[in-house]
């Protein structure tokens, strides 16, 4: 056979790619998922070019137009200081996508590689040093954790992510360490072991390779979770610092205002439970991706 | 006259489980000489994976020893020189396994030249091809992740994995056992193959006593552990001794009526195989014995020479053996 | 010849939905399972016999099967156009069947007895007391040859032997009362000594139950010894139908003479390759005879239309132009 028969790196991609897309929209539900994550990361990214009124995400005050109830000139309604909520919202948006992805670029190597070790060497006191450091983080309360850490140091985005990729780090490990533990003892592994190959293949080529289908779900699974968790952290005070439109920061702004004032808090609420479905949404849609299936 | 390469002497291999201990190989001794085929028979429980394991290097032993040409290599794999693994390979049994689903077949078939510095960069890719060409498979199957390809395949690509670094020695643990009629045939005809052409050295594990007649070119039958009647291919199917090789080739379903007129008398099986754990004493096959005689449940018995290179490991033997042959009579041993 | 017939598959058109388009799985199948009759179903990997019986039974998944064509008479029903919830009595007492891996097809939290007796319990919709149940379950146990059945009921699945699992799910089965048995590949996962065993004793109680049984199969020398007749299946088709005896004695279609070729003998022969090529790809099956790329014999009608059943004597028939009178 001559090399041209050979499918070319393109069409290999190509081919890979349709396979995957088939496999994600069996679900109509993923799509919604992608869509909305798409969707909620090109306003984020975009913001100060579609956002109606850009300056009212910074220090901006208009007490003539405050308060005002959702109307076409401001669609989501103003908040006390005259601030378009609309606006804000998107602004909002790139805080959360921020924090989750900080996070999780953070989180998962680390967590990923330890789980990895430990998994591999299950049995060893390189496991037990490893799971019960582990163990210590999972014991204590996530939230005390991270409100603990925020209020030693300065309340602020930047802290707030620290302090959730603490306590985020362990449950990573836990996952590959039982996926590593069990898939060294396959067949595949044995046999590039037997063949002489090094432990640092195995880890990253032969191992890694199998656990990146849950590792990936989780991850957009997380992306909802860290979103969640810093909107609360800056519901208390401890994220977001006003006057920067956090969402969790506005849903706190607006918390006295209600019922009579219910759009302050409510649209930015609608916000952060769209963002958080749509990442699981795509979660459910990425496991199937990864799905390996037998014809 | 062809040289001894692997030689096994009194091999043994327990695990300690929380039911007690598992003597999944007790005291096994055979050799295998050069461009030859040992097969090893036996049903579940006999040992016989564990036999291929430890040869490996997958499990340590427990007690005795193995030689390869010569050397000393009753270790683990992890403690094994690098150039040894060059020389032994496996060929697992199923295929599906033995592969990882998330690699592609040139990744997989590269990783051995890879580890022993066989692969040079600008030929890489045309090592792959004769790996693949090696064993009839298209070469557009490279790129490819199992997923794609049928399970005879699959064994195929496991097949060039094993014979990438040029070995001496490979073991095939039930090679064929979860492939159709057809596939296996195409398969064992090219192992055969390449036996031929490349001087290959075999320890064929199997179950399948019709598969065994044709491939090997001696056969040992193993029973909870040990090896109980060992013989050249045709000796072993023309005149089995032991009564678990009659019991066994008695049982098997053929397609002809002359497989059926070579077959023993029906023998019906009676009762369990007993586990691994709780093995009877004595003779451990003798609760399933129908020509079990009273010292079967006191005493094992030795393995004691029944005619030219066949061996046999009862009693009944034992005795034939001390009435007109005790010159010949070899202790605990193989050949 | 052939007894009143009790399973028809007329012209069973099967498929399956997947990334690239549709699986023509299943091509016209045609099958007939008699009252009492043994009947063989042997074919390799990939054929379609697993599909044709999941068909029958009414669990395969749709989607990604479609069923486009064809019926499965059964006692004079349809089993394709009959209401779902009516056939859950036909599956349970009509037809049963038995899995190739026993220890996947009973629960491992329950013990066998609780197993049993839910069956007897659901299959006979009987509200009889405990006891009854029990002693039913008892007796279905003492059928299968089952050493010590009070005590096997108390046992898990996992305390027991390959073949004892069987033996129970065979008992399972059985106790169910149905006339049609559907045992596919029941003894590939258990040693040869104890697949004897359980294959004499399935003959044996299918004998003085007066069941049917198709037994579907890809060992040759299993069929030989057990069955009154076999169909051969290739790539969606019969392509043969035999009494067993005359099958191997005179196997006609070119793919059961391949198959027969590849078995390795007892007597020595080495191992001929048999069949050449591989299974067609069921997006784009060969048109005419599906097996013509791979027949020695091909001519040029095999590849325009795929030949039909012929008669060749006694009810054997062949799906080969080669035998067209």
């Amino acid at each position: 056979m001559t090399q041209n028969s050979q499918p070319t790196f393109w069409s290999r991609k190509r081919e890979g790619f349709g396979r995957g897309w088939y496999k994600f929209s069996r679900n109509p539900l993923s799509i919604v998922g992608l869509s909305l994550i798409l969707l909620i990361a090109f306003l984020a990214a975009f913001a100060p070019f579609v956002t109606p009124y850009p300056k009212h995400a910074g220090v901006f005050v208009n007490f003539a137009e405050a308060s005002q109830s959702p109307s076409l000139k401001y669609l989501f309604g103003t908040d006390v200081f005259g601030r378009d909520i609309l606006s804000r919202i998107f602004f909002g948006f790139r805080f959360s996508l921020l924090m989750g992805v900080v996070v999780l670029v953070l989180v998962v190597p680390p967590g990923v590689i330890l789980g990895l070790v430990a998994g591999y060497f299950k049995g060893s006191w390189i496991d037990t040093v490893i799971m019960r450091i582990t163990d210590i983080f999972l014991a204590v309360p996530p939230l005390i954790l991270a409100l603990a850490i925020c209020s030693v140091l300065t309340p602020n985005i930047f802290n707030a992510m620290l302090a959730v990729s603490l306590m985020w780090w362990p449950w990573y490990t836990r996952l590959v360490y039982g996926l590593a533990s069990s898939l060294r003892n396959e067949f595949f592994v044995e046999a590039a072991e037997l063949t002489g190959a090094g432990r640092l293949h195995i880890l990253f080529k032969e191992i890694l390779p199998n656990c990146v289908s849950p590792i990936f779900t989780k991850m957009s699974l997380d992306m909802g979770w860290v979103i969640l968790i810093g909107a609360t952290l800056s519901f208390v005070g401890l994220g977001v610092q006003p006057p920067k439109p956090g969402l969790g920061t506005m849903v706190a702004d607006g918390r006295i205002y209600m019922p009579d004032q219910w759009w302050i808090t409510v649209f930015p609420a609608l916000a952060i439970m769209f963002v958080v479905l749509g990442f699981n949404l795509l979660g459910d849609g990425l496991r199937d991706l990864f799905a390996v299936e037998e014809v | 006259m062809a040289e001894k390469i692997v030689i096994v002497k009194d091999l043994k291999k327990h695990f300690l489980t929380s039911r007690g201990t598992v003597k999944a190989v007790d005291g096994i001794s055979f050799s295998i000489k050069e461009a030859e085929t040992l097969g090893l028979v036996g049903e579940s429980g006999s040992g016989k994976s564990t036999v291929a394991y430890t040869v490996m290097g997958m499990y340590r032993p427990t007690a005795g020893q193995i030689l390869f040409r010569g050397k000393d290599i009753s270790k683990e794999a992890r403690k094994r020189p690098k150039s040894l693994k060059k020389q032994i390979q496996i060929v697992f049994q199923d295929p599906g396994s033995s592969l990882n689903p998330r690699r592609s077949i040139k990744q997989i078939l590269e990783l051995p030249l890879k580890v022993h510095g066989l692969l040079t960069k600008k030929s890489g890719t045309q090592q792959v091809e004769r790996l693949l060409e090696m064993v009839e498979l298209p070469l557009d199957y490279m790129y490819k992740y199992t997923e794609a390809i049928g399970g005879g395949e699959k064994q195929m690509v496991a097949i060039a994995r094993a014979l990438a670094t040029d070995p001496s020695f490979v073991v095939l643990d039930e090679p064929t056992s979860a492939l159709d009629v057809s596939v296996q045939a195409k398969i064992i005809k090219l192992l055969l193959q390449l036996q031929r052409e490349l001087h290959l050295t075999y320890l064929f594990i199997t179950h399948d006593l019709s598969l065994m007649r044709n491939v090997a070119t001696r056969v040992a039958i193993m029973y909870l552990g040990k090896i109980c009647e060992v013989a050249s291919a045709a000796e072993f199917f023309q005149n089995p001794v032991h009564p678990y090789t009659r019991m066994l080739l008695s049982s098997i379903p053929v397609v002809s009526e002359a497989e059926e007129a070579l077959k023993p008398k029906k023998i019906l099986s009676r009762g369990e195989i007993p586990s691994p754990v709780d093995i009877p004493p004595g003779c451990s096959f003798h609760m399933r014995c129908p020509e079990k005689r009273d010292n079967c449940s006191r005493e094992d018995p030795e393995m004691v020479t029944v005619g030219e290179g066949h061996t046999v490991r009862c009693h009944l033997e034992s005795q034939n053996a001390d009435s007109h042959v005790r010159s010949i009579r070899i202790p605990t041993g193989g050949i | 010849m052939m007894s009143e017939p009790l399973l028809t598959i007329k012209n069973l058109h099967v498929g399956f939905d997947i990334y690239g388009g549709h699986l023509k799985v299943l091509d016209g199948v045609n099958f007939t399972a008699g009252k009492g009759e043994k009947v063989g179903l042997v074919g390799e990997t990939g054929c379609g016999k697993t599909t044709t019986m999941k068909a029958v039974m009414r669990i395969l998944p749709i989607p990604p099967a479609r069923v486009r064509d064809g019926e499965i008479g059964y006692k004079g029903k349809d089993l394709l156009r009959v209401n779902l919830k009516r056939t859950r009595g036909v599956k349970g007492k009509g037809i049963s069947m038995i899995f190739q891996d026993p220890t996947a097809a009973l629960n491992p939290v329950f013990t066998v007895g609780r197993q049993l007796m839910d069956v007897v319990k659901y299959s006979t919709g009987d509200d009889r007391s405990g006891d009854k149940i029990r002693d039913r379950a008892i007796s279905a146990l003492k059928d299968v040859a089952m050493p010590d059945p009070e005590r096997i009921l108390s046992n898990y699945p996992i305390q027991l032997s390959g073949g004892m699992r069987q033996r129970i799910c065979i008992a399972m089965a059985l106790v169910t009362g149905s006339e049609l048995l559907i045992a596919d590949e029941p003894t590939t996962s258990l040693d040869v000594t104890i697949q004897d065993q359980v294959l004499r004793l399935l003959g044996n109680l299918v004998e003085e139950k007066g069941n049917s049984t198709v037994l579907i199969t890809h060992s040759l020398g299993i069929v030989r010894e057990w069955t009154d007749r076999v169909y051969v299946m290739y790539a969606g088709n019969m392509v043969e139908a035999s009494p067993t005896k005359e099958l191997f004695s005179k196997p006609l279609h070119p793919y059961t003479q391949g198959l027969m070729k590849a078995v390795p003998k007892l007597t020595g022969e080495g191992i001929a390759e048999g069949v050449t090529g591989r299974i067609p790809n069921y997006l784009t099956p060969p048109p005419g005879c599906r097996f013509h790329p791979r027949c020695p014999h091909v001519i040029p009608i095999c590849e325009q239309e795929r030949p039909p059943f012929f008669d060749v004597g006694d009810a054997h028939q062949v799906a080969c132009y080669l035998y067209k009178e």
